[in-house]
């Protein structure tokens, strides 16, 4: 109890402070966590939407195989990553190791999945639902999945919300594929770990903290901004 | 949206370029945690205009790194290793530079009695008759490797160990974490013990046997088989390492009043 | 005139499910003017036989066929379904959706779903998010939006069976008016006075098939067939 007071307390002083290092690694956590879910949901919530409307030869074992990606340990993603990117690896040359873009790399492998999956199951039902009319609309498969996404968006904004969840939380791959170096890919959660090493727990936990506020922050902004885009109720 | 697809194409396009001034060095985390770096870098960076980027990670991984090129040079402390890498071409040469030593860490109340050892190997023996819980690193890192040789020394073999003999497979820190958590025993470099926030119910045991220095040396990584390393970069920071500056600033560095690391390479 | 994309015939179609015929063995033309009531007991065929013939229900055996492409047909057909598709939009974006699909400038498609809104009563609801409507009022919305493409060929599928006799009044006006603006009318319903109110030619469909086919007049007044005569006395046919 006494070292989780320690941690709050902590916290506090680190944001009353607007500590210069804690700014910084906040905003590169921002920074590549937000590239990462841009990427992600323009691959993901497409190919979601096109997963529900499209019927062809392989789709369960395709599906089964987006859930089962879900479940890689971010770590596996880490090390495969590392391999890829290492000066050593097929991508060696690109020089991006150790670089925020290798962790926004592997934050697009370990969410795009999650994101996809999640898209694929809400638009599936608003699917069912579209189905007879666009159809009968005589639509491209362009336009379907067009009308699923724009109306479908809301059910997709969880989605991505759930990917944010993931990645800004995410340690292991880009512990790997960053390096967790100062001043350069040090981000919330490598940081949490490197305190938690020195057996600073309540630095740690201070972090852990602003993380948590951080993750909160995002969402109701997220989720305020759409409420005024429209009074709707969709 | 666009705002987001803008920013996103930005980060990874500003990540891209490295500039010429960087060095990346991977250290392990027994230095690390030391603080010393914390000493040496800014000081570095205002003599040779270096920014050396510090990797962290355990003594085989840095080897690794240095072996598949993704870093300039590697400070680390397990000869045997080191050799292995100079002679198998990824390395140049292997320069000492410094050495520190490890101290047995165990509960206050030490129920093995290792605060009475002679030597290291009759520490280990105590721990070993009175089957007292005793924490390994157990992740093949140079502090894990170490300790694997003490035991040896002392002439016992791992295989028969039994449960009270826990691997956690973890750095040093979570290592001091679960002895803390288990009153357990465990070795470590001193630095990372000093530095150590969590020291709840243990105390340094036993320290000072010449068996337990621990050396570290630099090792620049082979630009022939590397060419993209930055080689000049790796050999500016080498000489700034062996320097009197250098060896002032080792020397002088303490916690809680006690001196760390001792300089000895040679010019 | 572009050329119509009328007669659509139907030879010796079947419509299959799990190996189990729903429809068919038909044979039909459907051609000139005016508006077709499909009747017949549940079970018979009436929503897969207008689905078929809209093109959502695959034909396992036989020959459908329009008079121009399938491609040029199909843009020039709409559909109104039992329960209203409702997308989760505002009315105006519901009743500008096909038209802007269509290629229609934002503009244009605007003034046209707001022209429909008001000619079934929803006028002064274009902003609302079209789930709020009632029934009655999805209903019309689904019906304005089949007909904002100005179709040569409107299916409906008892479009009034869930609604009350103010709402069946509005609907039963607009459907008057699009068939007086030319667009050919196939719908379904239970109910005997719709399909003697808006009839030309009435559908009899009986275990699948096309049992009668007759002008409204001659079907109601001098029945070909001793089902055709229970199912109009009221009795239950099979």
């Amino acid at each position: 109890m006494g070292e989780i007071l320690e941690g709050l307390k902590a916290a506090f002083l680190l944001l009353v402070t607007l500590d210069s290092d804690l700014v910084e690694i906040t905003l590169r956590s921002l920074q590549v966590t937000l590239s990462a879910l841009v990427i992600s949901s323009l691959i993901a919530l497409p190919f979601g939407a096109w997963l529900a409307i499209r019927r062809f030869r392989h789709r369960r074992l395709a599906i089964a195989v987006l859930n089962a990606l879900m479940g890689i340990p971010p770590v596996v993603v880490g090390l495969f990553v590392y391999l890829l990117l290492s000066r050593s690896g097929p991508f060696g040359v690109l020089g991006l190791l150790y670089t925020p873009s290798a962790m926004i790399i592997a934050q697009v492998i370990i969410i795009t999945p999650l994101i996809a999956s999640i898209a694929h199951q809400s638009l599936r039902e608003l699917w069912a639902e579209y189905h007879d009319l666009l159809i009968s609309l005589n639509t491209t498969r362009h336009q379907r999945i067009k009308t699923l996404v724009w109306d479908g968006r809301r059910a997709l904004l969880t989605a991505s919300l759930a990917g944010f969840g993931r990645a800004i939380g995410e340690v292991g791959a880009i512990m790997i594929v960053g390096g967790n170096i100062d001043h350069a890919t040090r981000v919330l959660t490598t940081a949490i770990a490197l305190e938690t090493s020195k057996g600073d727990f309540s630095l740690a936990l201070g972090l852990g903290f602003v993380l948590i506020g951080l993750a909160i922050s995002v969402n109701v902004a997220i989720h305020w901004l759409t409420r005024t885009e429209r009074e709707g109720r969709w | 949206m666009k705002h987001l697809v803008l920013s996103a194409v930005f980060s990874i396009c500003s990540a891209v370029p490295i500039l010429a001034e960087d060095l990346r060095l991977a250290v392990t985390t027994s230095f690390h945690n030391s603080g010393l770096a914390d000493v040496l870098l800014p000081e570095i960076a205002k003599d040779t205009g270096l920014n050396v980027q510090l990797l962290v990670v355990g003594t085989g991984q840095a080897i690794h790194l240095g072996e598949a090129g993704d870093v300039d040079a590697i400070l680390v402390h397990s000869q045997k290793a080191e050799e292995a890498f100079v002679d198998g071409g990824f390395g140049r040469h292997r320069r000492e530079i410094m050495y520190n030593d490890f101290v047995f860490i165990g509960p206050v109340e030490d129920p093995a009695g290792v605060g009475n050892a002679e030597s290291a190997a009759e520490s280990l023996s105590s721990i070993k008759a009175n089957q007292a819980l005793f924490v390994s690193r157990g992740d093949e890192s140079g502090t894990h490797k170490k300790e694997r040789a003490l035991w040896q020394l002392a002439g016992f073999d791992l295989e028969q160990f039994g449960d009270w003999y826990r691997a956690v497979g973890a750095g040093m820190g979570a290592t001091l974490n679960a002895a803390a958590g288990m009153g357990a025993y465990a070795m470590s470099d001193r630095a990372s013990w000093l530095n150590f926030g969590n020291k709840e119910g243990l105390a340094l045991l036993f320290s000072g046997d010449p068996l337990l220095f621990n050396q570290y040396a630099y090792l620049p990584v082979n630009p022939e088989r590397h060419s993209h390393v930055n080689a000049e970069g790796a050999q500016k920071l080498e000489e700034w390492l062996v320097s009197e500056e250098a060896e002032a600033l080792i020397d002088g560095y303490q916690i809680n009043g006690e001196q760390l690391f001792t300089f000895n390479a040679t010019r | 005139m572009v050329n119509s994309i009328l007669p659509l015939e139907l030879q010796e179609v079947v419509v299959s499910k799990r190996g189990r015929r729903i429809v068919g063995p038909v044979t039909y033309t459907l051609a000139g003017a005016g508006t077709t009531i499909v009747i017949g007991p549940n079970g018979s065929g009436k929503t897969t036989l207008l689905r078929m013939m809209h093109g959502l229900e695959r034909t396992s055996e036989g020959r459908l066929s329009w008079a121009q492409a399938f491609k040029e047909a199909s843009q020039r057909q709409s559909f109104v379904f039992q329960s209203p598709i409702i997308m989760r939009r505002s009315v105006l974006d519901n009743l500008a959706y096909p038209l802007t699909l269509a290629g229609k400038s934002r503009k244009e498609a605007n003034e046209a779903a707001a022209r429909w809104a008001a000619k079934v009563g929803l006028g002064s609801r274009l902003q609302q998010s079209a789930s709020r409507l009632s029934g009655g009022e999805k209903q019309k919305l689904a019906l304005a939006r089949a007909l904002i493409r100005e179709p040569e060929v409107l299916f409906l599928d008892e479009p009034c069976a869930n609604l009350d006799g103010k709402a069946t009044r509005v609907i039963e006006g607009v459907l008057q008016d699009a068939k007086s603006n030319g667009t050919r009318l196939v719908m379904s319903t239970h109910d005997m006075g719709q399909a003697r109110r808006l009839a030309d030619d009435v559908i009899f469909m009986l275990g699948g098939q096309i049992h009668e086919c007759a002008p409204v007049q001659d079907f109601f007044n001098s029945p070909a067939t001793p089902e055709t005569e229970q199912f109009l006395r009221g009795d239950i046919v099979e």
